[in-house]
């Protein structure tokens, strides 16, 4: 398994397009903390950076990776190695490394920049991200075996989770506004990693004002620190849940 | 050694299956031969687990292969179109099979490499390859390991005449000690001095199972080509008259 691991990895590395987003990341992370004067507002520029594009690239680069390692799934898939293996080790390969990317490009500036509890809980969080939607790439994947359908869903669940999710719990919440929705929201805000990571982080910058609603009553339902605890164990279950479902799936794929 | 017991497969409303039973045995040299689309490479693949058929079942070697991966470690697949990881190079290919399939006690064969001299050509990317090429290094993994089971998906095709009679001749060498060995083909005249049975494929249908030396006698034709054609012929016939 480890073997596997490795020749994914090195493939890739080799390939140059994480090169390029690591150094992508970079640039933007140095220059976000140049350009701010207050460290607070530069934190704030980076979780945009976590929030969107972090869960962007590795949702579409792992799908696209997916699709283009189905000869390398043939192959080995007629050596004498299990169905699960192949899947989990070509899962870890990816996302260990689009973390490392993450890490090195997001990780560094915010390490020596900023270095503060928030900037590591945001290093994690984005780390956490990567490996949720990496995750999410490979159900993707193997649900689908026509590459522009599987690209298309990754990009559709980036436009959803990123982006449309917000505006449906406003919809909701603004349509049910008469009735207490305190609980209701809890559960909304765990139906989406993105949102879960935004309050992650807000809860611990503490800015009430950043916090929007359902940061708020996230803060009021749990308090802070059970809040942190509740939000990270959540996205373990977005980490593990799509990846069970897509080895479920894949032991009967045909190929 | 290989059993096959009524094994249906569909994909969604086509049927490329349809109760096929199959029994294999060590030292026979098998010719599955039948027209496009009769279902002999997704009955191979079912035999390899790459496919899982609806129902039915397959033992190797008295085992179900349902869900089990360490069979394969029996068998060299040659596939029809070999598809590689087009950024490693041929070296690297060989390398990661080796590395991910070698057991301590077992010594590779490298004859095929050395009869098509990859080595020369180990620096090349995959995508850099000709199909021909590629089937090289397709045969030359399927007997990298000298496994008792060789399938080979139409091996011949797209292949050199000098690679083709290289790969004959290895096939031979192989059937002589004793393999279990699984040829498609379309070139019948290749199957000529290789095979000892032939199972015809149609439509997802096994029609027949005969031993070749039958074939030749109940047909009166020496070359296999001309035997399936009489067999198709007659097949036709009763068709009609039916």
């Amino acid at each position: 398994m480890f073997k596997i691991i490795k020749y994914v990895m090195v493939d890739i590395l080799r390939n140059k397009i994480v090169l390029a987003y690591t150094i992508f990341l970079l640039a933007i992370s140095f220059s976000i903390f140049n350009i701010e004067d207050s460290s607070s507002k530069g934190l704030l520029s980076m979780l945009n950076v976590v929030l969107i594009i972090v869960p962007l690239v590795s949702l579409i680069f792992s799908t696209i990776y997916m699709y283009n390692a189905v000869e390398f799934i043939e192959l080995l898939l007629s050596q004498p190695i299990q169905r699960k293996n192949l899947l989990l080790s070509i899962y870890t390969g990816i996302s260990l490394s689009m973390i490392i990317a993450f890490v090195i490009g997001a990780g560094i500036p915010l390490l020596l920049l900023e270095g503060s509890p928030t900037a590591i809980i945001m290093l994690l969080v984005g780390m956490l991200l990567t490996a949720i939607f990496v995750s999410l790439a490979v159900l993707g994947a193997v649900i689908t075996r026509d590459k522009a359908k599987g690209i298309g869903i990754a990009i559709m669940m980036w436009l959803y989770f990123a982006l449309l999710y917000d505006g449906l719990v406003l919809l909701i919440m603004f349509q049910f506004s008469d009735y207490p929705l305190e609980s209701a929201v809890v559960i909304f805000c765990s139906l989406n990693p993105v949102d879960l990571a935004r309050i992650l982080i807000l809860l611990k910058l503490d800015i009430a004002a950043m916090m929007g609603y359902t940061g708020a009553i996230f803060n009021q339902f749990f308090g802070n620190s059970t809040g942190i605890i509740y939000a990270f164990t959540t996205m373990l279950i977005w980490l593990i849940v799509p990846l069970l479902i897509a080895l479920r799936l894949f032991r009967k794929n045909d190929l | 050694m290989i059993v096959a017991q009524s094994i249906n497969k569909s994909f969604g409303k086509l049927k490329v299956l349809r109760n096929i039973s199959l029994t294999c045995n060590k030292g026979e040299a098998i010719a599955l031969i039948g027209p496009n689309g009769s279902g002999k490479t997704t009955f191979i693949k079912c035999l390899l687990g790459l496919v899982l058929p609806d129902n039915g079942t397959i033992m190797f070697n008295n085992k179900n292969i349902m869900r089990q991966c360490q069979y394969r470690s029996a068998i060299g697949y040659m596939p029809q179109i070999g598809r590689y990881p087009e950024n490693m190079t041929m070296g690297q290919i060989f390398e990661m099979i080796i590395d991910l399939r070698k057991n301590e006690n077992q010594t590779t064969d490298k004859e095929l490499i050395e009869a098509f001299e990859l080595e020369k050509m180990f620096h090349k990317r995959m995508r850099t390859l000709s199909g021909g090429t590629r089937q090289k290094v397709s045969a030359s993994l399927a007997f990298l390991f000298n496994p008792q089971v060789l399938i080979l998906d139409e091996p011949t095709a797209g292949l050199d005449p000098v690679a083709t009679e290289i790969l004959k001749e290895k096939i031979r060498k192989e059937k002589q000690q004793g393999k279990l060995i699984l040829i498609t083909s379309h070139i019948l005249s290749d199957l000529d001095d290789l095979v000892s049975e032939i199972v015809y494929f149609n439509e997802g249908h096994l029609l027949f199972h005969k031993n070749i030396t039958l074939l030749r006698n109940e047909t009166g034709e020496e070359k296999l080509s001309r035997a399936i054609a009489y067999i198709m012929k007659s097949n036709l016939m009763q068709k009609t008259i039916n």
